[in-house]
């Protein structure tokens, strides 16, 4: 092999591997989700719909505490309505969340969620929850939001205390200081 | 390739019989459509040289408003332009392209190359540099103001740059696109030219620690465009990969970016132990102690630096697993470092030591180097970390490995290469003062930063509390003095090429060896046309 043909063939190799490298740049984002999904190391809870819920009751219960903040983009007064409260493990239960829009304009939000710790969050089972849609309060309107979970009865002993923890964002609204409409 | 350099000698065969050289005629085909190494490795060099002092400047500005507590000079926002484009410059302007340059100037003759492997890509990925900074400092003067929130580029802070972003995420695309080409360049001409009877293991240490370092480079810099692609869609195309609020997670971007983050680091210094490794047995005069020990411990230095990022980020909410892991493995690194340093005091054990200026500032690199390093050790244990981070400790810690690490060996590299470089000798006198106040004043200017950090004071904050004001002043006293001793550095630079009458010899010093000192100073324009036969006693290293 000649010289020409020796550096083609190195330029070649190089130039995919780079280009490999950008793809594992974006690659890393699924493949992040998808460690914190099998770790529970995200602290997102497991959703599924209420027809395949398969909770066997337990004696054994576990503190829940209700934890609400609301993004500074939207002036919202968001809480729960009972802070701590103790669950039998495996019994569908429900809690309650308040939302308030003491501004004189319609706006909308949507809520990201965290189940501390992360380890719990293997075990927290949500059957439906407002956070998985947008939404809109009219000026001055509040709104009772409901979240229907169980926790699984295998939870690990050593977990007493769980936090489930929301946090409302204005829908739109990006950092740079300007409202993308999309 | 040879297609080039016989088309030169055919365009330039009818004029300038005196310049036997074949050198371009003019400046712009000299400089500006140059495929020559020596040509791009000396735009590389004043490149860099230039960049240093702007991105010196701006420490100058930072260091001026912190000499007293209170804001006084600048406007907050003001600073953090400055400590961010400060970092910027100084790692994709100074260090790196200067390190790309050495490369350019002495792989080929190191090897017995006659020229780079791909030398018209070799002009390609010097002339992106100067559009990409040109585009990177243009930020400054715009509405929106330059970047703001430090070299990492965290969100949400990040976003919250106005439209100068693009131009930020622009720039650091072109030269990553530059350091790529660099990087294939070096690997193709270290893999594929290397002149017969020069085996891997006699190549000189800058020749593997550069090809260890190229491979670091294309590993990571597009992990970096991909990063700040990421970054450029979520301001401006309403993409949520780290906005929280549309499911995407801000310490996402903190993971992509240490991964290519720390690779970066030992980009920025693997080269600078090459240059030690070549510049220590040199004065020592003997061969260097455990070549292949040397060769070893960079290429594991650059392995565990892939699995160590999070080490950057002990702090954001890890599980206790995690940061156990992340410490151990970087508490590894110390492991072949060490070797290094080893191997560095063992060659000049009982060696006939001379301390010209760039064995001084070897030597310096060596003590000051791992002072950086053992403050590092301090960081790598998690539960200090959450102490020391964010504030001056890291500082202090990262200037001692850059700043009488890679930039102290950059200087030890310009004294010992420049007089083959342009066949004259530099002013030993004046290098040596500039030695002597750049080591005094280093350490007046980064070593209270110790103290500060551990007293609490945190980075990137133009104000600070009053306790601190004392240690800030000496540090700044310390700056102004560093930054004013670089202009004797190119004081010197200028005056050896210039003015300097006293010619150099081929082989320049006396214990040198390696075959880039068996041609003239200078080298002829194109040289080793004709491959040497590299022998065992060519190369430094008794192994």
């Amino acid at each position: 092999m000649n010289q020409q043909q020796k550096n083609r063939k190195t330029i070649r190799r190089l130039v995919l591997m780079a280009i490999g490298m950008f793809g594992f740049g974006f690659a890393l984002w699924p493949l992040y989700n998808v460690f914190c999904d099998v770790t529970g190391l995200g602290g997102r809870a497991i959703q599924i719909s209420e027809n395949n819920n398969q909770a066997v009751a337990s004696h054994r219960v576990v503190s829940i505490r209700f934890d609400a903040t609301v993004n500074s983009s939207l002036p919202w007064v968001f809480q729960a309505k009972e802070k701590v409260h103790e669950y039998n493990l495996g019994v569908p239960s429900k809690a309650l969340y308040l939302a308030m829009n003491p501004s004189d304009e319609a706006l909308t939000g949507q809520a990201t969620y965290n189940v501390a710790p992360p380890e719990a969050s293997l075990y927290f089972v949500k059957t439906e929850c407002f956070c998985f849609t947008e939404q809109t309060l009219q000026p001055h309107e509040s709104r009772e939001m409901p979240v229907y979970f169980y926790i699984k009865d295998d939870l690990p002993e050593h977990i007493k205390d769980i936090t489930l923890s929301y946090t409302f964002y204005r829908q739109g609204y990006t950092p740079s200081g300007g409202m993308n409409h999309h | 390739m040879s297609t080039d350099i016989t088309s030169n000698d055919l365009d330039h065969a009818h004029d300038g019989h005196d310049d036997h050289d074949h050198k371009p005629k003019g400046f712009l085909n000299r400089w500006l459509f140059t495929t020559n190494h020596k040509d791009i490795g000396t735009l590389y060099l004043f490149l860099s040289l230039i960049a240093f002092l702007v991105g010196g400047s701006m420490a100058m500005v930072i260091r001026a408003e912190l000499f007293m507590p209170g804001l006084q000079l600048v406007e907050p926002d003001f600073f953090n332009q400055m400590t961010t484009m400060h970092a910027l410059v100084m790692v994709f302007g100074a260090v790196m392209p200067a390190w790309v340059g050495f490369a350019n100037w002495l792989v080929p003759m190191m090897v017995g190359a006659p020229d780079m492997a791909l030398p018209r890509m070799n002009n390609w990925s010097f002339w992106i540099l100067p559009f990409a900074f040109t585009m990177l400092l243009s930020t400054l003067f715009m509405d929106s103001g330059g970047p703001a929130s430090g070299w990492t580029l965290y969100p949400p802070l990040v976003l919250q740059t106005g439209n100068s972003l693009a131009f930020v995420v622009f720039a650091v695309h072109m030269l990553g696109i530059s350091s790529i080409m660099g990087s294939i360049n070096i690997i193709a001409t270290i893999l594929n030219m290397r002149a017969p009877g020069m085996t891997l293991l006699r190549m000189p240490m800058f020749v593997w620690t550069w090809l260890i370092t190229a491979f670091l480079l294309i590993a990571v810099m597009p992990v970096l465009a991909g990063a700040v692609t990421m970054l450029l869609t979520d301001h401006f195309f309403g993409t949520n990969f780290f906005n929280a609020a549309g499911g995407g997670d801000p310490v996402m971007f903190q993971h992509i970016f240490w991964f290519f983050g720390h690779p970066e680091v030992y980009i920025m210094i693997l080269p600078a132990f090459g240059v030690i490794s070549e510049i220590l047995p040199t004065f020592s005069r003997k061969p260097l102690f455990g070549y292949s020990s040397m060769v070893y411990a960079t290429a594991t230095i650059a392995f565990l630096s892939f699995i160590v990022w999070a080490h950057h980020m002990f702090t954001v909410g890890m599980p206790l697993q995690g940061e156990l892991f992340f410490m151990y493995a970087t508490m590894l690194i110390s492991v072949p470092t060490g070797v290094k340093v080893f191997n560095w005091v063992s060659t000049m054990w009982k060696g006939s030591m001379t301390f010209e200026t760039p064995m001084l500032f070897a030597i310096g690199f060596v003590v000051l180097f791992t002072i950086g390093g053992f403050s590092g050790l301090m960081l790598a244990i998690t539960a200090a970390d959450f102490q020391y981070h964010d504030t001056y400790f890291v500082v202090a810690h990262f200037h001692y490995v850059l700043v009488p690490g890679a930039v102290f060996a950059l200087m030890a590299a310009t004294y010992y290469w420049l007089p083959k470089f342009t066949g004259n000798m530099y002013s030993e006198k004046w290098g040596k003062i500039h030695f002597w106040l750049s080591t005094i004043f280093v350490n007046v200017l980064f070593f209270p930063q110790h103290y500060l950090g551990l007293a609490g004071m945190p980075r990137r904050i133009p104000d600070y509390s009053p306790q601190f004001a004392d240690f800030n002043m000496i540090s700044s006293i310390g700056g102004f003095a560093f930054g004013a001793t670089q202009l004797i550095f190119v004081g010197v630079i200028l005056h050896c090429i210039f003015r300097s009458k006293v010619k150099a010899t081929g082989q320049v010093w006396e214990g040198a060896r390696g075959l880039e000192w068996t041609l003239s100073s200078p080298p002829p324009y194109h040289s080793f046309t004709t491959p040497p036969e590299v022998s065992h006693n060519m190369v430094r290293h008794a192994d």
